[in-house]
């Protein structure tokens, strides 16, 4: 009853010239492969549940394409959520999901491995499982269909998809992936018989880092859960996230895909390091991906011109979070504008740092690297007062963004953007309206040396996430959000070089619920998806209507999940997940934070005992131990110029 | 061609687009000409200037669908290079589907492609196509189409821009109809040719097979392929 692989390009192709942007479909990229398949070798298909455009570039779905195929038992191909023309064309003429490298239908893989990085896109991931015609519920799957399991940062949480999902990979997939090959591989061996599911989920929950939902029981008392139990005494009661302990081991993608089509971030990106202890207490990313393991800066180097030469990209990125704490950062940096003036090379190589600090020191690592088109440069203060910063734990002092700011307009630049977060726990009338503060006294600053400045101040409705200080805190409603935003409209009225854009906070709501949900948001999920709520992360397709609906019918509500401050003995949802951090560190986090207390970087100071480090036997790899220089951000240490106060108080460390 | 002395830095490129790289847009093709460029490490030579860009010219636009045997680009390399050299390194660098042909050195002050172009020749594979249908076409003396054109819509007779038209043997081209449509004084889009036609048809294929200039009142291919050269292995069948 299935396509066969040459019936659906040929199904395919004559409906392309119909459809938007129809190169998201034809594979083809530089670095693409197009793997032998066989009965002995486990196939997976790395999909992206967002469109072609964002999915690509996705670096995470890449290494592991590579790695996978490297592997002598395994092949690995990708897919990407058909836009909704595409979808339509699918759907009538009945030709299953593909994959784009040999437009294999997905059904013939053995896995369907989903890249989960953002909350809205997890109906896209139902309607992908359903366009490859595989049931939507792991239960009613049977054996001869593929195993549907998801990575990134957003299965922390896994258990609004709990019913969906038949694993689930925590933290970095570099090795998982080969485990859970070597467990498929027995059970493609074994002929996949009647009833052998089951007992294939079972092997991988005893996998390091693989989670399988079906293992796990959860009890309820009344709206709370009074304990999530392994279902048999084999299957760990907490599942530890993964961590590789030397990045330098995984120097990939060795050949990241060119695409031949417009795509988000199109250029070569050079992964510099890992994790992040800078311990803002917002940020998801930086608590679940310590501790920090720098890539040592010869690697660093041979891949960015490893990877100019053979991709032909103008531009690198070096990748991570807060880059400009790499310990390399400025050879690094020198030495790929310096190969870019080299008359034997190709013509100018930009470089962009997507993660800036704030501080002078980054101005001029942007200095050195932006000659030509000094346009734009991106600073994310994060909230408008100190106060309001030291409980977020972004420990960048006003100086140090006028600092920042004012020598980027001094060397040229006219355009700066602020990101900025609002509903933050404690934040006050004051603390909302510093933000305008902040962004007027930087346009101040820019009139002394540009008539044309422009600041930008982008402000999102901020989202509690699980494995942060911040998982126990009440989410801010819509009516709030809007009354702050409506807020910061009134002060920026008038200021003409003052330009303020904000994240839709319905959008924000649905975020929330889908990030500290349980299980029982599966019915929700599904029942948004049936009504056609896919890509919820195009505003134009965004639809609260439908999650509003779906949760009065699934006898839910919205205050409990998203706005409701937790508390300490409560049994968190993903409780039985672990990210390496003691819950008492982050509870210990999160009393500090309400105390208005600050905590500086461990990669500089004695150890909190988070347990990111001590859990899984692995330290900090950084090539310097002593600070970054050029600001205060948390690092510990009194900027000498100036003498007022101490602005950074040590946290307790009990 | 006249083998100069010296090597040139400006350069006329033709190459094929076939296949499911079709699906790209002209922008797509310009992108990927950068890239394969600097992969084939021949420096381009970039404009002055505060956003500096990589001195390609492309001539006219193909449709995003729509493939062809002769497109053309203009390079203007910072290193001189030989025309064959050129066309021998890029080719490691196009994507599948796409091939450089032939190159030739670029006179100083010569017409930009989209200024020499006046007409180009196409295929059209049209299911259900009545022959009859092409006589009655090119027996009519006025074929008015109402296009829209900057929010206006404007009435036209396209018929002049329709300068031959014939129905293909089968097993002779790409299709079963071959057309050569003017690109001057105003230029007759493919689709616009077949709605003419008969608007109930609907292309299955279409590709570029010439692009002519005018020299000395004579039509002459802006660069004709050398009788040796061989047409890529996919170029014949449908690539897939």
């Amino acid at each position: 009853m299935r396509q066969a692989t040459q019936d659906i390009w040929s199904a395919l192709e004559p409906h392309l010239a119909s459809v938007e942007k129809p190169a998201r479909y034809i594979g083809l990229e530089l670095g693409a492969q197009r793997p032998t398949h066989a009965p002995h070798l486990v196939s997976w298909l790395l999909t992206y549940p967002d469109t072609y455009e964002i999915g690509l570039p996705n670096q995470g779905l890449q290494i592991l394409y590579e790695i996978l195929n490297e592997r002598d038992d395994a092949v690995a191909e990708r897919s990407y959520a058909p836009w909704t023309d595409l979808e339509a064309v699918l759907r009538r003429e009945r030709i299953p999901l593909f994959s784009v490298d040999t437009h294999r239908a997905a059904a013939e893989f053995d896995v369907l491995a989903f890249n989960l990085s953002a909350e809205l896109t997890y109906t896209n991931l139902l309607n992908c499982v359903d366009l490859a015609g595989v049931p939507v519920r792991a239960a009613d799957r049977r054996p001869e269909h593929p195993l549907v399991g998801a990575g990134g940062h957003c299965t922390y949480n896994p258990e609004p998809l709990a019913d969906f999902l038949d694993f689930v990979v925590l933290g970095d997939g570099e090795e998982a992936v080969g485990d859970i090959t070597a467990v498929l591989a027995e059970w493609k061996a074994s002929g996949r018989t009647e009833g052998s599911r089951e007992a294939v989920l079972r092997e991988l929950s005893h996998i390091e880092g693989v989670y399988v939902p079906s293992m796990y029981e959860v009890d309820y008392d009344g709206p709370a859960i009074r304990e999530v139990r392994p279902r048999y005494p084999d299957v760990p009661e907490r599942v530890e996230k993964r961590t590789i302990a030397d990045l330098a081991a995984w120097p990939y993608p060795r050949n990241q895909l060119v695409p031949l089509t417009e795509v988000v971030h199109d250029r070569l990106n050079v992964e510099v390091f890992r994790g992040c202890t800078r311990g803002c207490r917002f940020c998801q990313a930086g608590m679940i991906t310590r501790p920090v393991r720098e890539r040592p800066a010869d690697q660093v180097r041979t891949m960015v011109s490893d990877g100019l030469r053979r991709t032909g990209y103008d531009e690198v990125a070096l990748t991570s979070l807060s880059t400009a704490d790499f310990s390399g950062i400025e050879g690094v940096v020198r030495d790929i504008v310096d190969a870019g003036d080299d008359p034997t090379s190709c013509g100018n190589v930009s470089v962009s740092l997507p993660s800036l600090r704030v501080d002078a020191f980054t101005v001029g690592i942007a200095a050195q690297i932006q000659k030509a088109r000094r346009t734009g440069l991106t600073f994310a203060p994060e909230a408008g007062t100190w106060r309001m910063r030291q409980i977020i734990n972004k420990l960048i002092r006003e100086e140090d963004l006028y600092g920042a700011v004012e020598s980027a307009f001094s060397q040229g630049w006219r355009r700066v953007k602020l990101y900025f977060l609002t509903g933050l726990p404690s934040e006050t009338d004051a603390d909302t309206l510093g933000i305008v503060d902040l962004a007027r006294n930087c346009v101040e600053l820019g009139k002394k040396h540009t008539r044309n400045v422009q600041v930008k101040a982008s402000v999102g409705g901020f989202v509690p996430k699980p494995f942060t200080p911040f998982q126990w805190f009440g989410q801010n409603t819509v009516d709030e959000l809007y009354r702050k935003i409506g807020l910061l409209r009134d002060a920026a009225r008038g200021n003409r070089s003052l330009q303020l854009t904000w994240h839709d906070p319905k959008a924000t709501l649905v975020e929330g619920l889908a990030s500290r949900g349980d299980r029982r948001l599966g019915p929700v999920i599904e029942a948004v998806w049936r009504r056609g709520g896919t890509f919820q992360e195009w505003s134009e397709h965004f639809a609260l209507d439908l999650w509003r609906d779906a949760m009065v019918e699934a006898g839910l509500d919205i205050d409990w999940y998203v706005y409701r401050h937790r508390t300490e003995d409560e049994v968190l949802p993903w409780d039985h997940i672990s990210a390496g951090l003691h819950k008492d560190f982050l509870w210990q986090d999160w009393q500090d934070a309400l105390a208005e207390v600050g905590l500086p970087d461990c990669r500089w100071t004695p150890c909190y005992d988070c347990g990111a480090c001590t859990g899984y036997g692995i330290e900090h790899v950084v090539a310097s131990a002593v600070p970054p220089a050029g600001g205060s951000q948390g690092t510990g240490q009194d900027l000498s110029v100036r003498s007022s106060g101490v602005p950074v108080m040590l946290g307790s460390k009990s | 061609m006249s083998a100069p002395s010296t090597p040139p830095t400006k350069l006329r490129v033709r190459f094929s687009k076939q296949g499911k790289i079709r699906f790209t847009s002209h922008r797509d093709v310009a992108r990927i000409w950068e890239r394969a460029l600097r992969r084939a490490g021949i420096p381009v030579a970039y404009t002055e200037g505060f956003s500096p860009r990589p001195k390609l010219s492309f001539g006219l636009a193909l449709s995003t669908g729509h493939e062809s045997l002769g497109e053309y680009l203009d390079v203007n390399a910072r290193d001189a290079i030989g025309p064959d050299e050129l066309v021998d390194r890029v080719n490691l660098a196009l994507p599948y589907g796409m091939e450089a042909q032939v190159a030739e050195p670029l006179e100083a002050g010569a017409d930009s492609l989209q200024q020499a172009v006046t007409s180009c020749t196409w295929h059209f594979e049209l299911p259900g196509l009545a022959p009859a249908v092409v006589a009655r076409t090119l027996a009519t003396d006025e074929i008015v189409l109402t296009r829209e054109r900057k929010g206006h819509a404007l009435t036209e007779d396209i018929r002049p821009c329709i300068l031959a038209l014939r129905v293909l043997p089968p097993g002779t081209g790409f299709g079963n109809v071959e057309a050569e449509l003017a690109t001057q004084p105003r230029s007759l889009r493919p689709a616009e040719l077949v709605s003419a036609l008969d608007p109930a048809l609907q292309a299955d294929r279409v590709v570029r097979i010439h692009q002519w200039t005018l020299v000395g009142g004579a039509r002459q291919e802006v660069i004709p392929l050398p009788p040796v050269a061989t047409l890529a292995p996919h170029a014949q069948a449908r690539a897939s």
